[in-house]
């Protein structure tokens, strides 16, 4: 351990010190009071920190004999995630403390699991992941259950915990076979192994489960169903959060290992991810259409989401990982717009997430309407919103790496999928208004969030922000 | 200039359509008529200012594509130039004679506003079809082409809550469809072996194109053939020659002023005009001439023994410019170009006219358009029954035999039917003999007409004869300035349409190639004045003044049968000068073989004088049936039943290809409705938005239960399914 390998990891070591210092601080002092204080802390921690990684130069090193990679792609990645943690933590920090769940270990929670997410773009060793991975579920595990004294609050988190349990368990069976077969838990190492020809039989399960591990991770089918209940059962706050920041950590944790480790045995994995991803795209679509809550409605969405970033990973190229990255990066600020509108569902003073309540909102709400308008095209991948091009990006990847049929796949699952998203709208504009529609105010940060994001569904069609040259960057680094 | 002519009726229409709501109703008419007003006097400026020398004004880059590289460009020659003045004037008469026309209309409500769109429509419709005139490439010519069936449709259509209007008005835009399919073909064509549509480029390619075979359908055929029959397949649409004729009767359901306008003077002899701008390839096209030759003779005679027995006054009157746009294309297959303009010069006159008065008939009858309920009218309407005797005169084609002097159409339709006698070749004499017979006919059904409409006694009710009126000036202005257009027309312009060559040549620009002996026979006649010539030959248009006048010194000593002739011109002593140039140069293009015009000339006294026997024959005939002998007509057409109902229903073409084209058309269009679109994509579609895709939902729905082994049981499922499946595969082996 040297002084070199500390600089490199300086980021998420002053992060978690943030973390265990406020928690110390915080527990000895005004306790809850401090929450609202502690949560735009850590969104302003987030951000500088953002910002330190994103400026750290575009040099890769690793640390600790390989164990942390730092590279443009988990730069990038981690600039996402800490970007979209602080949106949250500012979006939820009004939310929670008018119900009465502003404690102050939700920001220093979502901090450590953000250092895990850190950890866990970063990681360069089976080992390393795994030590990632389960210091953000469990920070995770913690949260969902925020709402101690609601039993759907702590349903879903145990439930979160149980499966959670389940899939690091094969994801640590899958990691001791990888490590059995090939002889190191050195992604640098494994990969030297598991090329095309010399994949063993041993090794290709150990494949099949570490991607499982990982699949439960970002919900793919079919190892995505906690996710409705989870989201529908944990406080709004604590949904908006894993359907962004964790999503993204754990596609690009996903990207790592299968370039990384499994880097010369693309046609094998390929087949597995294709498989995920249109098991996905479908379900998520097919399934949503049932749904009478936003926050499950949310939950489909995202799955369906997930399989079209695993698209552009199954095209296992560098422009796949690209548009995996530019897909994930559009998803990420969708998704913040449209969790600041639903934190601020609530009829009578009552959160109320029911999609019934949003019926006749254009003539109540004409801003919010239009607003919201905008981010269900863009989810539902209509042109010209900026949702379009990230699906646009995924399948154009596909289709170059002859995965044609995936492509017509994602397509007609995008279809399918835009029914769900255009009732909505349709509820908006045409429905009649009933005893369940919404009647609450918006706050000023909310209603921030909700319009920018909008807007940004639009503006972006120029030039994407440059946000597409800056995936491609990070992709060069995975891919080589 | 040129611009403003060709943009005023433009900038009228827009103004008219879309700012009556601003500047009223009447001042958006008087606007677009007064554009048009100066649209026509400009036009009448460049046309007796032009000097016969081909001028291209641009105006903009229009398409830059691959090797497609096109102005909009005005193509100003003499071609352009008659039809610029045929356009504006009629097009500016029937403005005005609209505003009397449609004052008062029973097709649209109380107070709907109806008459600054008609206006706007008209005024459009003049404008696309200036573009179509002055185009200087094919595209341009397109785009007025279709721009003036886009017009036509809409005012054919323009009763539009009239079941039969909308009905006309879509037959009208499908035929031509098939019609514009041949002429887009024929474009096409030009481009894959010119790689230009640029007028000058296509000229210039056309001797090389006759030495060139094409690959078209099941065989190899000479490029040029192919290309001149597809063209003349377009001016078949819109011309509405034989086989593709049926929609022009039933145009009629427009307004009168629109079937003046569009469907007797100008958009219907577009056909024509596209003919003769495409001289310099028709002429490399001896197959594709003949065809034309045939056809439009067919058509003239087939239009005029249906326009025999029709009752609507309208309906005559179309058949009738069926039939004498036939004698045009005729004119225009035996290669004189400038005979087939004479005659649509002319025919824009008198057959405006005659609509213009068949249209103040139907005003002064309350819209009464049988001729059944017609009769006596003469005292009624006075200035109408003037000048639709003008108007019948000039198209019978009264004159003085053997003479210059006469109506309009006397000099335009002998030119045409000596012609047809002069190409001395089979199809010229079955086109000789048909349009002398459609020639007798024609007078029959338009004395017919007069003697239905204007003699005899009163028919039909009792209420709308009493009430019968003269129309209001704004209508009978325009009536008289056409009748001086239908007297005089044919006189005054005889000269330069189908003089002698030289005069031909100057009005076009053609060059000249010089005189040379004719025939051998009368050689010594003009001895002098052929080596005179000759030695000038090499020296061009330049010197051929001074040759002109040695020609008439010669001529008037010359020889017995070109008396009348030797008057005109320096013409007929046996001695001519021959068309020459390049093909491109000038507005028409005469191949060095084509004697036709000098042949024409030369024919025989009872080949001239055929056609005023013929339309003798006809009014005599008509005075007999139909004002001697009242009851003659009915007997007749009872004796001869199995004709009369021949005719009376158009030769059947209708029903014909209602039974060949409509029915299986509607059944294969009913059969992919109901079955390919309704039941297959429909259904398909219904079926998996509303059973299979629900189904699945409910399905998922029932997965999701909410119990962590049911989740877990899913997880490892997933995970067996992997895992066997990579076994068997082997991965990527």
């Amino acid at each position: 351990m040297t002084a070199t390998d500390l600089a490199i990891v300086l980021p998420e070591v002053f992060l978690a010190l943030f973390a265990i210092g406020s928690l110390l601080f915080a527990a000895y002092t005004a306790k809850d009071d401090l929450g609202p204080a502690l949560t735009w802390a850590t969104a302003a921690v987030f951000v500088g920190i953002a910002g330190w990684v994103a400026l750290s130069g575009d040099t890769n090193r690793t640390a600790f004999n390989g164990m942390f990679i730092d590279d443009g792609f988990a730069r990038f990645a981690k600039v996402v995630v800490l970007l979209s943690g602080a949106a949250v933590l500012v979006m939820t920090q009004e939310f929670l403390t008018r119900r009465g769940l502003m404690k102050f270990e939700y920001p220093l929670l979502i901090a450590l699991a953000t250092v895990g997410m850190m950890m866990m773009v970063s990681a360069g060793d089976l080992m390393a992941l795994y030590m990632g991975l389960e210091l953000q579920s469990l920070a995770l595990y913690v949260v969902a259950a925020l709402r101690r004294d609601s039993p759907r609050s702590t349903e879903a988190g145990l439930k979160y915990f149980v499966l959670g349990a389940l899939s690091s368990g094969m994801l640590l069976y899958g990691a001791s076979l990888v490590y059995g077969f090939a002889g190191t838990t050195q992604f640098a190492g494994i990969i030297t192994t598991a090329d095309e020809g010399g994949m063993s039989i041993g090794l290709l399960i150990g494949l099949v489960f570490v991607i499982s591990g990982l699949a439960f991770k970002v919900s793919a089918a079919p190892f995505h169903m906690w996710t409705p209940d989870v989201y529908e059962g944990s406080p709004t706050a604590v949904t908006a959060f894993f359907a962004t920041a964790p999503k993204v950590a754990a596609m690009a944790l996903f990207a790592r290992v299968m370039h990384d480790a499994f880097g010369n045995a693309v046609g094998d994995w390929q087949q597995i991810v294709a498989f995920l991803a249109v098991i996905s795209m479908f379900l998520g679509a097919i399934a949503a259409i049932g749904q009478k809550d936003m926050k499950r409605l949310m939950a489909y969405s995202s799955i369906a989401h997930m399989g079209y970033a695993l698209v552009g990973l199954a095209a296992g190229t560098e422009k796949g990982v690209s548009a995996m990255l530019l897909y994930m990066a559009i998803y990420v600020t969708m998704n913040i717009g449209t969790f600041a509108f639903i934190l601020t569902m609530e009829r009578d003073g009552v959160h109320a997430t029911s999609i019934d309540g949003v019926r006749g909102l254009s003539k109540r709400e004409p801003i919010k309407a239009l607003a919201l308008l905008v981010l269900l095209f863009s989810l539902a991948g209509v042109p010209p919103m900026v949702g379009f091009f990230g699906k646009f990006a995924v399948l154009t990847a596909a289709v170059d790496a002859g995965l044609g049929w995936l492509a017509v796949a994602g397509a007609v699952a995008s279809v399918i999928g835009a029914y769900y998203y255009l009732r909505l709208v349709y509820f908006m504009y045409f429905g009649e208004e009933t005893d369940a529609a919404i009647d609450g105010a918006m706050p000023t940060v909310q209603w921030g969030f909700l319009v920018a994001s909008a807007a940004l569904m639009i503006l972006g069609i120029v030039n994407l922000f440059g946000v597409d040259g800056a995936a491609t960057l990070a992709a060069i680094t995975l891919v080589n | 200039m040129e611009t403003i002519l060709l943009f005023a009726p433009l900038i009228g229409s827009l103004i008219c359509g879309f700012g009556w709501r601003v500047i009223s109703e009447q001042g958006a008419m008087v606007v677009a008529t007064g554009l048009l007003f100066l649209s026509a006097f400009l036009s009448w400026v460049v046309f007796l200012s032009f000097d016969g020398v081909t001028e291209q004004i641009q105006i903009m880059r229009w398409i830059e594509s691959g090797t497609l590289a096109t102005d909009w460009a005005i193509r100003l020659d003499r071609l352009t130039a008659i039809m610029l003045i045929v356009i504006t004037t009629v097009s500016s008469l029937v403005h005005l004679y609209s505003f009397g026309y449609m004052a008062h209309d029973d097709h649209f409500r109380e107070g709907e506003s109806y008459r600054p769109r008609f206006f706007a429509y008209l005024s459009f419709f003049t404008f696309a079809m200036l573009m179509l005139v002055t185009a200087d490439n094919l595209v341009q010519m397109f785009f007025g082409w279709e721009g003036v069936g886009v017009a036509s449709y809409l005012l054919i259509g323009f009763y539009f809550r009239k079941e039969s209007a909308g009905a006309a008005s879509i037959k009208a835009f499908v035929v031509n469809r098939v019609g514009d399919f041949g002429f887009a073909l024929g474009i096409f064509a030009l481009f894959f072996l010119v790689d230009s549509i640029n007028m000058d480029d296509v000229f210039a390619a056309a001797p090389e194109l006759a030495n060139t075979t094409i690959t078209f359908l099941w065989g190899e055929w000479n490029a040029i053939e192919v290309i001149c029959v597809l063209l003349f397949i377009g001016a078949m649409g819109k011309s509405a020659q034989l086989l593709l004729h049926t929609w022009l009767p039933d145009a009629m359901e427009g307004p009168t002023p629109v079937s003046a306008l569009i469907h007797a003077a100008t958009m219907v002899t577009a056909g024509v005009f596209l003919v003769c701008r495409m001289s310099p390839l028709m002429e490399f096209a001896p197959g594709a001439t003949t065809f034309i030759v045939y056809l439009g003779a067919t058509t003239a005679f087939f239009a005029a023994t249906v326009g025999l027995v029709q009752n609507d006054i309208k309906r005559v009157i179309a058949y009738s410019t069926c039939s004498q746009l036939g004698y045009m294309f005729v004119a225009a297959g035996v290669g004189v170009y400038s005979a087939a303009m004479f005659h649509l010069l002319t025919h824009a006159f008198f057959k405006a006219m005659l609509f213009l008065g068949a249209g103040s008939v139907i005003h002064g009858m309350h819209h009464e358009q049988d001729m059944r309920n017609y009769g006596g009218l003469r005292k009624k309407l006075p200035y109408t029954f003037w000048a639709m005797m003008i108007g019948t005169l000039a198209i019978t084609g009264v004159g003085i035999p053997l003479t210059h002097i006469g109506f309009a159409g006397f000099l335009s339709k002998d030119a045409i039917i000596e012609s047809a006698w002069g190409a001395q070749t089979v199809a010229g004499t079955y086109g000789f003999w048909m349009l002398v017979i459609a020639a007798c006919m024609t007078s029959f059904y338009s004395w017919r007409l007069m003697f239905l409409t204007f003699y005899g006694e009163a028919r039909g009710d009792k209420h709308t004869h009493e009430h019968a009126h003269e129309s209001p000036t704004v209508m009978l202005i325009p009536l008289g300035v056409l009748a001086v257009g239908a007297i005089l027309a044919g006189m005054v312009w005889f000269k330069p349409f189908f003089g002698d060559t030289e005069s031909v040549a100057k009005f076009y620009g053609i060059p000249v190639a010089g005189a040379e002996a004719h025939d051998e026979s009368h050689a010594d006649d003009s001895h002098a004045a052929d080596d005179h010539s000759d030695d000038h030959a090499a020296d061009g248009p330049a010197e051929d003044s001074h040759a002109d006048e040695s020609h008439a010194e010669t001529a008037v000593a010359s020889d017995d049968h070109s008396d009348d002739h030797a008057e005109e011109g320096g013409h007929g002593d046996g001695h001519h000068a021959a068309f020459g140039g390049q093909p491109g140069e000038g507005a028409l293009f005469i191949g060095p073989e084509n004697k036709v015009l000098d042949h024409a000339h030369e024919a025989p006294k009872w080949v001239k004088v055929s056609p005023f026997i013929a339309m003798l024959l006809g009014f005599l005939l008509a005075f007999q049936m139909y004002i001697r002998r009242p009851d003659l007509p009915a007997k007749l057409a009872e004796n001869q039943k199995p004709l009369y109902d021949f005719l009376i229903n158009k030769w059947y073409f209708d029903e014909i290809y209602d039974f060949l084209f409509v029915r299986p058309a509607q059944a294969i269009g009913k059969f992919l409705w109901k079955r390919g679109d309704g039941n297959v994509i429909d259904g398909g579609i219904n079926g998996l938005a509303m059973g299979v895709i629900p189904f699945f939902t409910r399905l998922a729905g029932r997965a999701q239960s909410g119990y962590l082994f049911h989740y877990v049981f899913a997880m490892i499922i997933g995970i067996v399914v992997l895992v066997t499946w990579m076994s068997l595969s082997g991965g990527a082996h």
